[in-house]
């Protein structure tokens, strides 16, 4: 048996991973960190597409499912933004740059950034760590401007603290011309002098107009409201794209546990539009 | 068509474990299960179901995916061999037989699991027809023929001969390897058995269950069925249904402490299981309703939707013997098929 110091799986199996280097750790919020990830040669582990998800592991801890929050327009480097939950998490979350991990990937299909998406104005919605598969693809838009309409993102959280990604939203989402950012948290908070209020009664205050594609992230239970409030609305269940998660062990449709009806999420999805979902048992 | 007399059946067993690795059924306490042959073994080729089918020839219960340990802080990934020496399985039955392409329908397809693939492209199977079917075998209702099982290699026991007829071309190899031991006959006699054979599936009880309403656009139909709730009351969610089960595919990927380093291999795992679905945030099947329902929905429904309609049951009936609380797929069928219990 050869041993591998190369970082590579050799292409012998999908299931043996690709080891990766922490190159940066940023603290989000009190219960999520963004880690920037490399192959140990200093290049990046995969090419992705924007919704696409990668197995992260440590050996002897733990292995799950996560989505890649960096833009496959950034050649340098993939991102996970992770929210301390679990045995996993809460070991990542213990660790320094540096530190190996490993990653196998990418896996499921994508938001169809480069069809269905293109030329439409965009509607992001997300909740908590749901930004974290909207931001690949909000970068993507921002970074290929010209192929798409306008774009809005409404975006709210418990408190202003839990709120991922801020310093990218303020600095440069909020600045880039074509860009509207709406920001909520659950709760009144000191130091917070914008929209109070959940997402779903937000979104419906905004009174948007329905000529737009919508893609929603987060809790199972802000996707169910802010779904009725678009259909309120008049959006068709056509026009919304969300991401399913369930738990995986595989990542490529073998293990049996991720299915939905006779779809696998982590293989036919994540990303569904919402009336493909209509057509699948009601079982997530 | 070629035979050897069952007296003989030992050297030919021999003659092929001399070449490579042979796996017959074998007796162990009151259990048959395949095993590695060796010169004490005595091949149990009476039994006609083995307690676990052949299944873990290919997919093993467990087996080692890499070896991962750490040096100077490095992390250094030994993955495992893939198999690459021949082997043969030596008396597997048709349902079985089906069950591996059950099977191959997940893991050969793209992308394919290469553990599992190497160890198909291998393995060689002599297969036997089923001399005498039992009451809980329904393979017929799946369109497997027990008399004419389609491995590498079918073969026959009628009386004190057995009957070996190669049928691909690592059946082929396999015959002539043990050519010397083999002569050639007519198919008479065997043609008189698959006679004998069918004629006992005929008036098995289970041979004509009706499979009609289980089509993929029934989905939700059969999902939203209240009789879900009426049929998994005595499920004990032990998964013993799931184990013995020749085309249950659902596996866990775990980790083993060496104490030198982290051994990560895959195991049979089973969807009968509270926490087979679930997540550090929550369990999406909270109930063994919602389990049980899942189990047969794939085997009846799913699995077909995403196979061209084949059905990822192939009637062995293993769950009908050994279920604890007497629940299995033919009451299922029967149930949710519309026929008077």
């Amino acid at each position: 048996m050869s041993e591998c110091t190369c970082g590579g799986n050799h292409g012998l199996d999908l299931l043996i991973p690709l080891i990766g280097v922490i190159t940066d750790i940023r603290t989000e919020t009190p219960d999520v960190k963004t880690f920037r990830v490399v192959g140990r040669d200093g290049k990046k582990l995969f090419e992705h597409m924007p919704g696409q998800c990668a197995m992260v592991s440590v050996p002897g801890v733990g292995e799950a499912m996560f989505s890649i929050t960096s833009s496959p327009t950034n050649k340098e480097f993939q991102e996970f933004s992770i929210k301390r939950c679990g045995s996993l998490t809460d070991y990542l979350h213990g660790m320094s740059v540096g530190e190996e991990i490993t990653v196998r990937g990418p896996y499921g299909n994508a938001f169809p950034v480069e069809t269905a998406l293109k030329g439409q104005n965009l509607l992001f919605i997300a909740g908590g760590i749901g930004l974290a598969p909207l931001r690949s693809v909000i970068n993507y838009v921002l970074d290929n401007r010209e192929n798409y309409g306008t774009v809005e993102i409404l975006y709210g959280s418990r408190s202003a603290d839990d709120l991922v990604q801020l310093e990218e939203i303020q600095q440069v989402w909020c600045k880039t011309e074509g860009v509207d950012v709406y920001l909520t948290i659950d709760r009144e908070q000191e130091g917070w002098d914008g929209h109070v209020g959940f997402v779903p009664s937000y979104l419906k205050e905004l009174e948007f107009s329905t000529d737009k594609t919508v893609l929603v992230c987060g809790p199972p239970i802000m996707i169910k409201f802010v779904l009725a409030a678009l259909m309120e609305m008049g959006f068709q269940k056509t026009q919304v794209y969300t991401t399913l998660e369930l738990r995986m062990k595989c990542g490529i449709g073998k293990c049996g546990r991720c299915n939905i009806g006779s779809k696998y999420v982590c293989k036919d999805g994540p990303v569904f539009r919402c009336d493909e979902i209509d057509e699948l048992p009601p079982e997530y | 068509m070629y035979k050897i007399e069952k007296s003989h059946l030992s050297e030919l067993l021999a003659a092929i474990a001399a070449k490579e690795d042979l796996f017959v059924p074998q007796k162990t306490g009151s259990q048959t299960n395949y095993g590695l042959w060796t010169q004490e073994t005595q091949a149990d080729l009476s039994t006609l179901k083995t307690v676990k089918s052949g299944k873990d020839c290919f997919f093993p219960q467990s087996e080692v995916l890499y070896r991962c340990r750490k040096e100077e802080g490095k992390l250094v990934i030994d993955p495992e061999e893939l198999k690459n020496q021949p082997f043969v399985v030596f008396g597997m039955r048709a349902c079985d037989v089906q069950g591996l392409k059950v099977l191959d329908n997940v893991f050969l397809k793209d992308p394919v699991d290469s553990f599992y693939a190497a160890r198909r492209e291998h393995g060689t199977v002599v297969a036997l027809a089923c001399h005498q079917p039992e009451e809980t075998c329904f393979c017929k209702v799946f369109g497997i023929d027990a008399a004419n099982p389609a491995a590498d290699v079918a073969a026959w026991i009628v009386g004190e001969e057995l009957y070996w007829k190669p049928l691909t071309q690592k059946g082929e190899n396999l015959t002539e390897l043990v050519r010397e031991l083999l002569v050639e006959t007519e198919e008479e006699a065997v043609e008189k058995e698959k006679q004998e054979i069918h004629a006992v599936i005929e008036r098995l009880p289970y041979s004509h269950l009706d499979l009609s309403r289980f089509t993929p656009e029934r989905t939700m139909e059969l999902f939203d069925s209240p009789l879900w709730e009426e049929m998994y009351q005595p499920c004990l969610a032990c998964g013993t249904c799931t184990f013995v089960c020749p085309t249950c595919q659902c596996y866990d990927i775990k980790d083993f402490h060496t104490g030198e380093g982290v051994e990560r291999y895959r195991c049979w795992d089973s969807c009968m299981y509270s926490d087979f679905t679930m997540m550090a945030h929550g369990n999406m099947r909270t109930s063994q309703m919602q389990r049980f329902r899942q189990r047969f929905m794939h085997k009846l429904v799913y699995y077909p939707a995403n196979n061209e309609g084949m059905f990822s049951c192939v009637g062995c009936g293993r769950c009908v013997s050994k279920c604890p609380a007497s629940l299995n797929i033919v009451k299922v069928i029967k149930k949710l098929g519309g026929e008077a219990q």
